[in-house]
Formats: structure tokens, C-alpha cells, sequence
């Protein structure tokens, strides 16, 4: 088989990270080629070098695309030559129809006039391609996340698709609609068209590819055949060191009880009569760090977002305690002078304010402790927000630095630096490590064990089960709103975390997978 | 590398801020030799300096107000039509009803104060687009202009009223010509910007900022603090430093420091540049935006009342497309759309720029028409001008 695409030597820059360094990629005409690697090891990058979103000359190296050097200037040079991408965060307009969606910017027109009765029919066949039933004047809103996937693809074909790109398809996606798609692929695959797929699920992996490319931090690490694929070999590259030493070493001293929390109910801010939150107790002690597991969309942000300063949800009842001490949290300043901090999960749009200067930053929440009278003190905010950069080694020039250039690891810091300066008792985290490469991931993991061994309590929402098994003493597990589970460390692991969610599963008849489009898309 | 960025961004802000200054010298010196060739006449006279800014003066002051709007992200479209509706209020309390000037002068600031309350609530705690909201209210108080002064002028005020606008600080040293008491106020006056800014200057030095480079820092203290000199001889020559100049050095100098030394200015900037984060750093948005427009309705409010004093009559035309020029006075300064920029110097100078040129054209017999056409451009150029900064 002949190489339909050649990627040699890619490297990319950005301010103060390099996110590609010298990456080779080659990928056969007709086959399905994974990439793996971690959040923040460059695959989306690469993705977007390849389909012209970064244009060429802003990066270094070369592409080789069916015989010829790919010189793309924007989306849509790479588009007329058949690259299509599908983004994560799905790019269609929820208004308007199916039909519309689908030649969005393509459209079946003569002289700009749409000709609706081709456009309807054209639907109708890609629809069937796709295994789709819906009728072309349906609303895109109305289709669930796994159809909306599935008319991604029916778009590209539309374009005339020969390579197709994935960014992560079936990460929101229930079981069945992931088998669904990747049956689809496979289809494709029958009929010539050559796809990128970009995965964290090895089985996935396993099921549709051909061969594996393992990307990490920003370097092609490795290129596997078919049968040279196993978990172990692809971890080992995607982690680059043993999973032993992925979690600093603690040894915890866990004290009384900080945070409790007892018979938390939060109701959808919009949705009446949707209850979000179902009857959560749960408690946070000095020098303990406790997870909260569960599926995306499950209601841990929810809950964490309505417990700080009722930032999330409508008619919420509940109490709070701190230290024993039951304390009003019903605003964000509450909340903060009870004690407690929320770090979110979304750092660019609900964390940072990113045209400001990183000194800004982290004296946002708790500008009096830099003020007499109202009155600001520039050399004192200096003083803070230089001590926070050596405590939490935020690398940067100076703290003037806008934090829009900083790297995903630093504006966490960042972030982590503004709330620790309001001198949180408990933090809660969410997703703290999204978005971060593995070194910067250990840097905040060290971080947050400082924090428990200064005597404050953490609570850390995350979806990487690792993770959760890697650094919390204890974890709640959570689903459709409710606690369905707690595991001590010695008892926790991923199989009896899932065996909680599966079993709370069974007794629930809500989809989920909404939810968890819903949350995605809050948080693109 | 890094440390490259962080040096050119910084300078390229100082470009920015210097290069707003160089333009308004060059449209000063431009207008002079230009209005000396063509008429003969000097533009820089005492008397058209003492009218460049009796004619401004409610420019910039709106402007103020519309910085921190537009900072917080959102824009008011109302404040010419409460120029008119004040001005109106002011004639009927002070002509009509005979009420003493300080009362008026009160009364006015309160309806002002309730003006951008009632605008403010809507948009900030209903959260309807500002938009919208002044949009109505730019009809609304144009028509209660009309109603309330039943279509007609009503004038004229009397002395201690029209003195808010035409009045000048007498020379408590008795010399007169020139006045000595305008010469030692703009004499301090430069000296206190020099050494402000050459304590800021070693205070980035200390705190390890890289300073603009030393010749640009003196080339501009010098420009500043000499044109600041001259225009104060100037109006010393003539009948002193008019009342209305020395409210806007007050308020200008009020709200640089509340905008960059102050913890509500600075959360009003970080409302502005990301509002959900600002939010869930504990600060109160919706409250800062309210209180923003309240601000912006007390100084359209005493807007209005100088510009009913200057005409010596409330016209239910008065401040018609005002919003216009406080607007563009604001962008031609450096703020952003979209919220989060822009400093009170800044706006200062934009307004400046725009009143010098009004002055200009209008001693050239510049036809109105073509008087819009060149503002309007002035105001692309100067965001245009911005943006390719930014993208570089």
C-alpha cells in the first residue's frame, strides 16, 4: 500500500510551550490510524496542523499528501483536497435542519439560489450511508450526541472525504452509540476512505485500527502495527515511565472533619422539575484527599458549583458545615470567607481572566488582602503573586506576563495560586489536571499533597480513574446526581468504581448521554 | 523568548499610549500651520484654546463615565438625549421655578443618579442587553426633552448658573494679565505628572518591569509638561483657567486613580475581561454593572447642565448624537469592545483628538458634511490601528 499521508518532522510552537517537536506521522491509503497519547501530548495539535487550521508557515516540517507537498492556508484548501476533521466539540449549528447542516458552506446552489429539492435528496442518501432515519428537516438540536457524531460524518462525505480525522468521537458517546460509529468506520474504511482516529479507549483502538501512533509530550514516540498492539506497550509509551511513579509518594495525616455536608438537593437552574442533585452527603477531613468518580455529566460539577456560593442550580436545601460549624455558602463570598475554595474545570472560561496579567490573576478573589481601605497596594500584589510563582514554580518571566501565554500546567497553577491566597480550609478541584502535560500533571499532584499535609482538606472531582486511584484516601463514586458508593483507598479500584456506576445505572432509566453532551458543550 | 514578548508587548502598549499622544500634537500642529496659511490666523490663540475647551469639556467628562461602561463590557447609547433631558430639568427648576443654583445643581445630579439606576437595573440585574436598554432609553428621554420643554427653548439662566460652564477662576494674586494663579496651578500641575511618572518609572525598575526606555520616557514627560505650560500661559493671557477646566483635571485625576489603584475599578475591569470567572472569584458583577451606569447617568446629568449653562438656554435639541462622540472618544482611546481594556489617559487624549478636530474643520468652514466623513474615519484608522498592534 502506498502512503496517502506523510507528516515529517513537525514541530510547533506556541509562547512558552512547544507543542510538537519533530513529529513523524505516516498513514497508509485505506487503512484506520490511531493516535494515542495523554491530554496535552499534541494529537489535537498535530490534527490541526494537518487540516490547515494552524496554516502552513506556522509551523515547521513537512506533509506529503497523496504524492504532493500539502502547503494548506486555511480549513478550506484542505477541505478541497478531501481532509475533513471532526472536532470534539461538534461543529454544527443546533437550529438549524439537518439538510442545512449538512452543506453548511457547501451548498446545493446555482447562482446562490438553494435548490432545496437536491439538497433534500442528497440528505436523504448521505443520511442512509450513515444508517440514519431521521428526517432532513429535523432539527440538529433535537438529535441526541451520538446521531449529531454520526451526521459529522455524513458532512465529510458530503465534501467527498478522503481522510478522514476524529478527534475523540466517541468520548461522550453511550456504548451502543460508539459501536455504532466505529461500525461505521470500519464501512468506510470497505469503501476507500482513510481515516485518523484519535483515541483514549484501547479496546477501540483494538477493534477498528490498523496501527497505533503514540504521541507524547509534543514527540512521536512510536508507530505500531496490528499485531505489535497491546495495552501495556501503549501505556508504556503514552506514559513514558512506570505507572508506580505517576503519583508522588504520601503519607497522609488525616484529622477531624473539616467539610460535611448532609441532605445537598439542587434542582436544574432551567428544567423545572429536573432534580440535579439527589439527597448528597459526604465529608472532607484535615489532611485527607477525597475523590468524587462518576461518569461525565453525573452532577459532580453540578454539585460542586452549587455548593460553592449556589453558583450552580435552583431551590437548593441542604447544610454545610465547616469544622462542625454549620456556615452559610449562598454566595461565592460566603463561601470563600467559610473557608471554602473552587478550582474549576473549565480554567479559560470560568478561571482565568486571560488578558489580564498573571498578578491580576491571582489577586482576583481576594483583593483586600492587597488593599487599605479600597485603596490597591501594587507593591504588596508584586510581593504575593512572586511568592505564589516560586512556591508553585509557575514558569514565566514575570508575573506581567498575560496568562493567555502561559501553558495549561501554569494557568492551573495560576489558578491554584488565586484561591490558595484567599486561604481556602477545603479546595475543591475539578479536573485539576485537564488539558496538562504529564510533567506539569505531577508538578499540581506534589501541589496538592503540600495542601493536604498542611492541614487543609481536598476534594477532587476527576474522570481519570487513575488518578483518583493514585492520589485520594477516600472516593466518592457518584451517579445521576446521587452518591452511590464510597471506597477507602485500599478497597477502591477501577473495576469495583465502575461495578458502583454500573449497578446505579441499572436502576436508573434516564440518558445520560445528554447530560453529558450538555456539559461538554459548556465547557468548549 | 519569553522575555522578548513580554518586552515588545509591554512597549508596544507604551507605543500605543505615545502614539495616541504624537497624534494629537500632530493634528495640533497640523490644524496651526494649516489654519495660519490658509486664514492667516492663529489656532493656538488664547481665545480658541479657552473655546476648544469650553466646547469639549462635557466630551470628555461623559467619557469618563463611558470608560468604565464600556471596561465592564457594555455600551449606553442614552447619555445625549439625558444631556438634553438634564439640561431641560436644570431650566425648568432654576428659570421656571426660581430654585437657588445649588439646589438645582443637586436636584440634577439626583434625576441623573436615577436615570442610569433605572437603565442599570434592567441591564444588570435582568440582564437585557445595554443595547436595548439605552437604545429605549435615547428615545425615551428625548421625548420627556420635548414634553418637558413643551418644544420650546427655555432661558435664560441666571450668572451663577451659566458660570458651571463660562465662569473663570479670578487671579487671587491680583495681576490679571496674564493670570498668575493659572500659571502657578499648570506650573505644579506638570510638575506633579513629571514626578508621578518618574516614581511609577522606578517603581517598575524596583519591582523588576522593564520601564520604557529612558529617551521616550523624558521625550514624553517633556512634550506633556510643556504643552501642559503653554496652554496654561495661554489661557492666562486670556481670562484665566475656566471653572469647567478645572472640574475635568478633578475628575480625570479621580478616575485614573479609582480606575488603576482602587479594588471596584480593578473588579470592574476583571467583570469586563472575563465576568463568569469574576463571578466565581467572589466578586459582586451584577452590582458593579448597575453602579456603572448610575456613574455614567451622574455624569451625563452635570454633562448636561454645562451644556445648558454654555448655551444659556435648554433646547430640546440639546446633545443630539453626543453619544456618538463620548463613544468614539472612547475607542480612539484605546478601550475594546469587548470589554476589559482601556485607560482614563487614554480616553482623555481620544476625546482631545476628536475636539481638536470639530475646532479645526469648523474655523476652516469645513463643510458638516465632510467634518463626519473625516471623524468617522479618524475612528477606523485608530482602531484599525490598534488591532494590526495587537496581531503583530
Amino acid at each position: 500500500m502506498a502512503a496517502l499521508l506523510e507528516m515529517r518532522g513537525i514541530t510547533k510552537v506556541f509562547p512558552g510551550v512547544r507543542a510538537l517537536d519533530n513529529v513523524t506521522l505516516t498513514v497508509e491509503a485505506g487503512e484506520i490510524h490511531a493516535i494515542c497519547g495523554e491530554n496535552g501530548a499534541g494529537k489535537s495539535t498535530l490534527m490541526k496542523v494537518l487540516s490547515g487550521i494552524y496554516p502552513h508557515g506556522s509551523y515547521d516540517g513537512e506533509i506529503i499528501y497523496d504524492g504532493a507537498v500539502l502547503a494548506n492556508r486555511s480549513i478550506r484548501d484542505s477541505e478541497a483536497k478531501g481532509i475533513i476533521i471532526i472536532h470534539q466539540e461538534l461543529a454544527l449549528v443546533p437550529l438549524l435542519s439537518v439538510a442545512e447542516n449538512l452543506f453548511l458552506g457547501n451548498e446545493v446552489a446555482g447562482r446562490g439560489v438553494i435548490s432545496w429539492p437536491e439538497t433534500f435528496q442528497k440528505t436523504e442518501q448521505l443520511l442512509a450511508k450513515v444508517g440514519l432515519t431521521d428526517s432532513p428537516t429535523t432539527k440538529v438540536e433535537k438529535l441526541g450526541v451520538g446521531k449529531q457524531q454520526l451526521i459529522e460524518i455524513a458532512k465529510a462525505l458530503a465534501k467527498n472525504v478522503r481522510l478522514l480525522i476524529l478527534d475523540e468521537p466517541t468520548a461522550a458517546l453511550q456504548e451502543n452509540d460508539s459501536q455504532k460509529l466505529l461500525d461505521l468506520l470500519l464501512e468506510l474504511k470497505a469503501q476507500g476512505v482513510t481515516s485518523i482516529i484519535i483515541s483514549h479507549k484501547l479496546n477501540e483502538i483494538n477493534r477498528v485500527a490498523d496501527r497505533v501512533t503514540v504521541i507524547r509530550d509534543g514527540a512521536s514516540i512510536s508507530t505500531l502495527d496490528k499485531a505489535d498492539i497491546t495495552e501495556d506497550r501503549i501505556i508504556r509509551d503514552m506514559v513514558g515511565r512506570d505507572m508506580a511513579n505517576r503519583y508522588p509518594a504520601r503519607s497522609p495525616d488525616i484529622g477531624e472533619v473539616l467539610l460535611e455536608v448532609q441532605d445537598w438537593n439542587v434542582w436544574h437552574p432551567e428544567q423545572a422539575g429536573r432534580q440535579m442533585i439527589k439527597n448528597v452527603a459526604l465529608n472532607v477531613r484535615r489532611g485527607e484527599i477525597v475523590g468524587i468518580a462518576g461518569l461525565m455529566g453525573t452532577g459532580r460539577t453540578e454539585l460542586a458549583m452549587s455548593l460553592f456560593g449556589r453558583s450552580y442550580g435552583k431551590n437548593i436545601s441542604g447544610h454545610v458545615k465547616m469544622a462542625g460549624r454549620e456556615v452559610d455558602c449562598s454566595t461565592v463570598s460566603s463561601a470563600i470567607a467559610a473557608g471554602l475554595s473552587y478550582v474549576t474545570e473549565d480554567r479559560k472560561s470560568l478561571g482565568l481572566v486571560l488578558e489580564e496579567p498573571i498578578l491580576r490573576n491571582i489577586t482576583l478573589a481576594n483583593l483586600e488582602g492587597i488593599s487599605t481601605r479600597g485603596v490597591l497596594d501594587a507593591r504588596r500584589e508584586t510581593q504575593v503573586a512572586d511568592s505564589y510563582r516560586d512556591q508553585l514554580a509557575i514558569r514565566t518571566p514575570s508575573v506581567f506576563q498575560k496568562v493567555v501565554n502561559l501553558s495549561g500546567g501554569n494557568q492551573q497553577k495560576v489558578v491554584l495560586s488565586k484561591w490558595l491566597f484567599t486561604d481556602p480550609q477545603v479546595l475543591i478541584l475539578d479536573e485539576p489536571t485537564r488539558g496538562i502535560d504529564v510533567g506539569a500533571k505531577f508538578e499540581i499532584y506534589s501541589i496538592m499533597n503540600e495542601l493536604a499535609a498542611g492541614g487543609r482538606g481536598v476534594l477532587m472531582i476527576s474522570s481519570e480513574m487513575p488518578e483518583l486511584l493514585g492520589m485520594c484516601d477516600r472516593i466518592y463514586v457518584m451517579n445521576e446526581g446521587a452518591i452511590v458508593g464510597e471506597l477507602t483507598r485500599a478497597e477502591a479500584s477501577q473495576e469495583k468504581i465502575m461495578a458502583l456506576i454500573l449497578k446505579g445505572k441499572e436502576s436508573q432509566t434516564k440518558n445520560g448521554g445528554d447530560n453529558a453532551r450538555k456539559t461538554k458543550g459548556r465547557a468548549a | 523568548m519569553a522575555q522578548d514578548q513580554d518586552m515588545s508587548a509591554r512597549l508596544g502598549a507604551h507605543l500605543r499610549e505615545n502614539g495616541m499622544l504624537m497624534a494629537l500634537v500632530a493634528i495640533v500642529v497640523f490644524f496651526t500651520v494649516i489654519v495660519q496659511v490658509i486664514l492667516g490666523v492663529d489656532f493656538l490663540s488664547a481665545q480658541n484654546i479657552t473655546n476648544l475647551f469650553l466646547q469639549n469639556s462635557y466630551v470628555i467628562i461623559m467619557a469618563l463615565g463611558m470608560l468604565l461602561v464600556i471596561v465592564a463590557g457594555h455600551i449606553d447609547l442614552s447619555v445625549g438625549s439625558v444631556v438634553g433631558f438634564t439640561g431641560a430639568v436644570a431650566a425648568v427648576l432654576t428659570v421656571n421655578m426660581g430654585l437657588p443654583v445649588y439646589v438645582v445643581i443637586s436636584l440634577v445630579l439626583l434625576v441623573g443618579m436615577v436615570i442610569g439606576a433605572a437603565q442599570g437595573y434592567w441591564i444588570a440585574y435582568w440582564r437585557i442587553p445595554s443595547f436595548i436598554v439605552t437604545l429605549a432609553g435615547m428615545l425615551v428621554f428625548r421625548g420627556l426633552t420635548l414634553w418637558l420643554l413643551n418644544g420650546q427653548n427655555i432661558g435664560p439662566f441666571p450668572k451663577s448658573f451659566q458660570s458651571l460652564s463660562t465662569g473663570f477662576i479670578p487671579d487671587i494674586f491680583g495681576v490679571d494679565k496674564p493670570n498668575m494663579t493659572a500659571m502657578a496651578v499648570v506650573i505644579l500641575a506638570a510638575i506633579v505628572i513629571v514626578y508621578i511618572g518618574w516614581r511609577a518609572r522606578k517603581s517598575d525598575i524596583t519591582f523588576g518591569i522593564t520601564p520604557e526606555p529612558m529617551a521616550m520616557f523624558a521625550m514624553r514627560n517633556l512634550i506633556v509638561a510643556a504643552a501642559l505650560i503653554f496652554v496654561g500661559y495661554k489661557l492666562a493671557t486670556f481670562r484665566g483657567l475656566p471653572n469647567v477646566v478645572i472640574v475635568l483635571s478633578i475628575l480625570t485625576i479621580m478616575y485614573a486613580f479609582f480606575t488603576e489603584n482602587t479594588v471596584m475599578g480593578r473588579r470592574i475591569y476583571a467583570l469586563g475581561g472575563n465576568e463568569k470567572a469574576a463571578k466565581l472569584s467572589g466578586i459582586k458583577t451584577d452590582r458593579l454593572v448597575f453602579l456603572t451606569f448610575v456613574n455614567m447617568g451622574v455624569l451625563a446629568a452635570l454633562a448636561g447642565m454645562i451644556v445648558a449653562a454654555r448655551l444659556n438656554s435648554a433646547t430640546p435639541k440639546a446633545g443630539g448624537g453626543f453619544e456618538l462622540d463620548v463613544i468614539a472618544a472612547v475607542f480612539i482611546g484605546g478601550a475594546s469592545m469587548s470589554g476589559g481594556v482601556g485607560k482614563i489617559i487614554g480616553v482623555v487624549v481620544g476625546a482631545l483628538i476628536m475636539g481638536v478636530m470639530n475646532n479645526g474643520m469648523s474655523i476652516l468652514g469645513i463643510g458638516i458634511d465632510y467634518q463626519q466623513v473625516i471623524k468617522g474615519l479618524v475612528l477606523l484608522a485608530a482602531v484599525i490601528f490598534d488591532v494590526y498592534n495587537k496581531n503583530k
